[in-house]
């Protein structure tokens, strides 16, 4: 359950950002999701993909400083409610949310990562209420 | 190691005889053989006699850097040109470059005083000795050269640059003794890393100088590189390397005084300060032959030490520099050093050990940015803590200085990276 995103540091110059993209298209690495995160100076870029620790290799040998954080993936339906519902569950267990981003399109399952202060905490949490995470290999290959 | 015992452990009275001697010797010499001396003497109406010991010294008159810009290229020199067997120059950032003669006795003092400064670190004939300082006009690769051989060390003359070559050869040849600038070692730090060679080098000692670095900045290299790093010092109008070295005590540096007399003025005054205070560094060359400098202003900040060292060296020691008068920034009113930034940047150790100050003015006001490259094993992917640490790093900055920076964190080898001294501000106000 437990998902590896990638972490990247990246100064606030043109060009750099797709620098990355090019790395990691060229080496066959396939990306799930993908946002950045900015300040007014740098930005963190946050990457689930593929293959994330031959993407670190690879960003590393290019210079880039990047690290890899765990986080999980949640499935809730996409009907009005349910991430209030999920959100509940986790401030009611005194699981904290450091960050989270989700996506959905329409008649789909929409996914919500999450980094949670604790992680095995947040996991058996939301097990425990039935809710759906993903496994790492519905993601990526290890 | 003590290279020459007699003279590096001479008795104060005897050293000071010495001195009186050399001086006289000195100043006789300016006087009837530099045009320049001899007119500055004469406007002060003082003739050599005048001048019996060290005491005197204070009647003469001082040189600075414009002098020897305005006489460019010989005026200064005290020698013909048949008898200046070297020349060499330092880089000339602003007008023209400083020019330093050498007669072939100035040669072998110089030889002397830095095969003195290479054994007070331990150094040997058995190190396989690589120099690492530019050769050609620049004072610091031919000086250490010459004074390495002297040793008797296996000397590698690489010269600077050529960085893969420079840890090719540290691991082929199993050099035990590195010599060049301290930014140019941490950059070689980092090319020994990436090349995965850090296990398979020799290196026991480290001689670093030709710009100013901190105690933090030592302790990094000596970590990196797994060395015992030491500070030199010295400056192409008095020498070149050779003028200052650390003993195994490393409690300030030896001044070579049989050859170089240092004195500490009031940089505003001009007067010598008390006994231990701090102020400008001057010199006197009590035996070159080829160009003798006449209270040298250095623009350099330190104070002189004569109390006993446990090395049983007798020769006066110096604070390492704390700051030149000009390198010196004024930013919103406030005197900045570079190096009190940098002290603060390594005693974090959460970021490099690179950085690069901006000033600007905007306004009206001084603005004052600091970039300083992360280091890849801090970061936590957390922008939090990436946003803190810029913050925690600029409140210790301004607690120290008393102005606020703004702090940027940018990427490790983003900052331009040298192999001579590293150039660490840039000020695009227009002051003058």
């Amino acid at each position: 359950m437990i998902i590896k995103q990638l972490s990247v540091f990246i100064e606030n110059k043109t060009g750099r950002l797709t620098e990355v993209t090019e790395l990691l298209g060229k080496a066959g690495i396939n990306l799930s999701a993908f946002s950045i995160v900015e300040s007014s100076d740098f930005g963190i870029l946050r990457v689930i993909l593929s293959d994330p620790e031959s993407a670190m290799k690879l960003l590393t040998k290019h210079g880039f400083t990047v690290t890899l954080n765990d986080v999980i993936c949640l499935y809730v339906p996409n009907t009005p409610g349910t991430l209030n519902e999920a959100l509940q569950i986790l401030s009611e267990n005194d699981v904290a949310v450091d960050y989270m981003y989700a996506f959905a399109m329409k008649d789909d399952i929409a996914r919500v990562v999450i980094k949670p202060d604790n992680i095995e905490r947040c996991i058996e949490v939301l097990q425990r209420s039935n809710l759906q995470l993903a496994k790492a290999s519905e993601l990526y290959e290890f | 190691m003590i290279w020459n015992g007699s003279n590096e452990c001479m008795s104060r009275d005897e050293m000071r005889e010495l001195q009186n001697r050399r001086l006289r010797t000195t100043v006789e010499r300016v006087y009837h053989n530099s045009t320049f001396y001899r007119a500055k003497m004469q406007e002060l109406g003082i003739m050599p006699v005048d001048i019996e010991t060290i005491d005197d010294l204070v009647k003469l008159p001082f040189t600075v850097k414009t002098d020897l810009r305005d006489n460019y290229p010989f005026g200064l020199f005290s020698a013909p040109m048949s008898e200046i067997v070297r020349l060499h120059a330092s880089s000339g950032t602003t007008g023209k470059p400083i020019v330093a003669g050498y007669t072939r006795k100035d040669l072998s003092t110089w030889s002397e005083v830095m095969a003195r400064t290479f054994a007070a670190g331990g150094c040997t004939r058995q190190d396989i000795f690589q120099i690492a300082y530019g050769y050609g006009l620049f004072t610091g690769g031919l000086g250490a050269h010459y004074g390495a051989e002297l040793l008797g060390a296996s000397v590698i003359p690489i010269s600077a640059g050529n960085t893969e070559k420079q840890v090719q050869l540290m691991t082929d040849f199993g050099t035990t003794a590195l010599c060049c600038t301290p930014s140019y070692a941490l950059y070689l730090a980092e090319a020994i890393h990436d090349m995965g060679a850090q296990n398979k080098l020799k290196l026991k000692y480290g001689f670093f100088g030709a710009e100013p670095w901190t105690n933090e900045m030592r302790r990094e290299l000596e970590e990196k590189l797994h060395i015992k790093a030491y500070d030199i010092f010295g400056l192409t109008e008095v020498m070149g390397p050779g003028v200052a070295y650390e003993c195994e005590a490393q409690c300030g540096m030896h001044i070579n005084e049989d050859h170089f007399l240092p004195e500490i003025i009031n940089p505003a005054t001009l007067q010598p300060v008390k006994p231990g205070e701090v102020g400008e560094l001057v010199f006197t060359t009590i035996t070159k032959e080829g160009m003798p400098v006449i209270r040298y202003r250095t623009k350099d900040l330190t104070n002189l030490m004569y109390d006993d060292c446990s090395c049983g060296r007798k020769t006066v020691r110096m604070h390492k520099i704390m700051g030149r008068s000009d390198d010196m920034l004024i930013i919103r009113g406030v005197n900045v050093f570079p190096s009190q930034i940098e002290s603060v940047l390594l005693e974090f150790g959460e970021t490099a050990p690179h950085y690069h100050l901006y000033i600007d003015r905007v306004n009206n006001t001084d603005t004052f940015d600091i970039h300083v490259e992360v280091r890849p094993e801090n970061f936590t992917g957390d922008m939090t803590s990436m946003l803190n640490l810029g913050k925690r790093i600029e409140a210790r900055i301004t607690s120290v200085i008393g102005i606020r920076p703004h702090v940027k964190l940018v990427e490790p080898r983003s900052i331009e990276r040298s192999t001579g001294k590293a150039k660490r501000v840039t000020d695009n106000r227009k002051l003058y």
